[in-house]
């Protein structure tokens, strides 16, 4: 069970689904614009279609988490998003040895990325609640002592303001009329 | 004393800090007994609104007794019950001798500020933000009315808080937005937005006299509400508000458009509104306009748009050309709350309309913080929601 006097507090997990989503737009822009600069340092030439796809799927999430006042199904996507990654980098390799350290790296890299995101994702599901959708009967509060159209006019007498009249030029001929 | 202090976005806390003291002798400290969460304090809880400061205290929908009075005040007395507009407004410059109490030329003590990102001042406000003069606000067990012997609203004794708390803000706020309409009996009034401003919008219309009022919104407590009140209404989610609005005037388009939304406009339900808050969230906007476009473009020619919704920056994609071409009329401002508060008060003296009707949740203000999230989020049926310290 979640300790909930433990979590962040909602502003706080709102800010670090930010930074990651500020974080998901510059990974998404560098994997969609520039794939062959990174295909080639962690070894997995060949690979670029699948990199842009990626970088696509980052700037998706991270456009996501920015405008979302909800960040919490959006950081478990970015979770998501990791372990296919992870996946990727694991099995893509373009047998390059010389690259074989870099690989590893970016895995470290990754898996240090997916313990934050699995964080923020329980800090943020941990601050919403379940959206209810109930009706209620409010259709009785008319606000009026008599039925509205009863009511209409009843303040005919009120004194619109000179300086908030109709401009003279713009009002109907005759007195109006639809 | 306890209030309701800001602390970063989507982070109120009810606080304990320091009773206010008389500073000016025009001054008065009133103990407030009722205050109310406004749909305009959202925009300080999202944090959209710059200027606002850590421990800031909010709210500037409040009534109460006067405790204390500054020497040079002559119109309150220690005791007076009151609701205080949540304009500040000197009642000598220019424009308060004019009635335009919401661009007081006085009140704004950041007045430096408030020149160099508007052109010009504006009044001061309660409760929101340092760009309006960084006062305290009424979400407290006291509070500080500057130019007090101005503004504040003697109120008799036998009508309850709830019946006249609302003279304030959102009754007048929604009175001056059809005002400014100059309604003629032949008028449809559409109204984007059914809370607690759109509501009384909708009321005023009725009241006012116009024809037709169609109110615009989605959530379905808010349209029962408004069509309690006499209005036809439009579910956006369900509907197209242009082609409702259209055959409900006969293809011409209604003749007045009220924005009862403002800057926050539900993020997801048009291709614009997706499009404004991408742009907001990598801070390239800072409002959503997507009702003043499409009162725009839904307006009849030579029609009047009338803007009480909040608006906070700079806007995008304003199809000015459209409202430029069709000749419309474009209404702003904040609400000059003391041109309309003697009469509002007759009113419902009178019992013509009784304002408590908006009224969801009562609470302490303890449960201020988690109430501010229950009204952002519309959850629980939450249209308006009033605080007794």
């Amino acid at each position: 069970m979640l300790d909930r006097t433990r979590m962040p507090s909602a502003s706080t997990a709102h800010a670090l689904a930010r930074g990651l989503g500020w974080f998901s737009l510059a990974l998404g822009a560098a994997e969609l614009f520039a794939p062959r600069a990174l295909t080639r340092r962690i070894g997995l030439r060949g690979q670029e279609g699948l990199v842009q796809a990626c970088g696509a799927r980052e700037i998706t999430t991270g456009i996501g988490l920015l405008t979302t006042s909800q960040p919490a199904p959006w950081l478990w996507g970015r979770v998501a998003g990791d372990v296919l990654d992870l996946a990727t980098l694991a099995a893509g390799s373009d047998g390059s040895s010389r690259r074989r350290g870099a690989r590893g790296l970016a895995m470290a890299a990754v898996l240090g990325v997916t313990a934050l995101d699995v964080a923020a994702a329980l800090a943020a599901s941990g601050t919403e609640r379940p959206r209810r959708r109930l009706t209620y009967g409010y259709d009785r509060r008319r606000g009026f002592r008599d039925l509205p159209d009863r009511m209409r006019g009843i303040a005919r007498d009120a004194v619109v303001p000179k300086d908030m009249r109709f401009p003279e030029k713009l009002r109907p001929w005759g007195g109006g009329g639809s | 004393m306890k209030a309701l202090c800001w602390h970063g976005k989507q982070d109120i806390r009810c606080d304990e800090v320091p009773d206010p003291k008389i500073e000016h002798p025009r001054d008065a400290i009133v103990k407030v007994t009722s205050c109310a969460i406004c749909g305009s304090d959202l925009h300080l809880y999202d944090g959209f609104m710059p200027g606002m400061e850590s421990g800031d205290i909010m709210g500037h929908e409040f009534m109460g007794e006067v405790v204390e009075v500054g020497s040079e005040n002559k119109k309150l007395k220690v005791g007076d019950r009151v609701v205080v507009p949540f304009t500040i407004c000197c009642g000598e410059c220019d424009q308060c001798r004019r009635g335009y109490f919401s661009v007081c030329e006085r009140s704004n003590r950041n007045k430096s500020v408030g020149d160099k990102v508007f052109g010009h001042t504006t009044a001061g406000l309660f409760g929101y933000t340092h760009l309006t003069g960084g006062y305290a606000g009424g979400q407290a067990e006291y509070v500080r009315v500057p130019y007090a012997d101005v503004a504040p609203v003697k109120v008799p004794s036998n009508l309850t808080d709830e019946q006249v708390l609302f003279l304030g803000d959102i009754f007048p706020t929604g009175w001056q937005a059809v005002v400014q309409c100059d309604i003629e009996p032949t008028d449809t009034v559409a109204i984007w937005g059914c809370g607690p401003v759109g509501q009384f919008c909708i009321r005023s219309a009725v009241m006012l006299g116009a024809r037709q009022v169609i109110a615009i919104d989605r959530v379905p407590e808010r349209l029962a509400m408004a069509r309690a009140g006499g209005a036809t209404t439009i579910d956006f989610e369900t509907e197209s508000v242009v082609e409702r609005l259209n055959d409900l005037t006969g293809g011409k388009g209604p003749e007045k458009c009220i924005d009862a939304v403002g800057l926050e406009a539900h993020a997801t339900a048009t291709l614009d509104s997706m499009y404004d808050r991408a742009k907001q969230a990598v801070m390239l906007e800072t409002d959503r306009p997507h009702v003043l476009r499409e009162m725009m473009y839904v307006c009849r020619p030579a029609g009047v748009l009338s803007v009480p919704g909040v608006y906070g920056g700079v806007l995008d994609k304003i199809p000015f050309g459209m409202a430029m071409n069709k000749s419309l009329t474009i209404r702003t401002g904040q609400t000059h709350v003391n041109r309309w508060t003697d009469d509002l008060l007759k009113r419902i003296e009178e019992g013509q309309i009784d304002p408590t009707f908006v009224i969801t949740h009562r609470a302490s203000l303890a449960d201020g913080p988690e109430l501010y999230k229950t009204f952002r989020d519309k959850h629980d049926g939450c249209v308006k929601v009033v605080l007794q310290p």
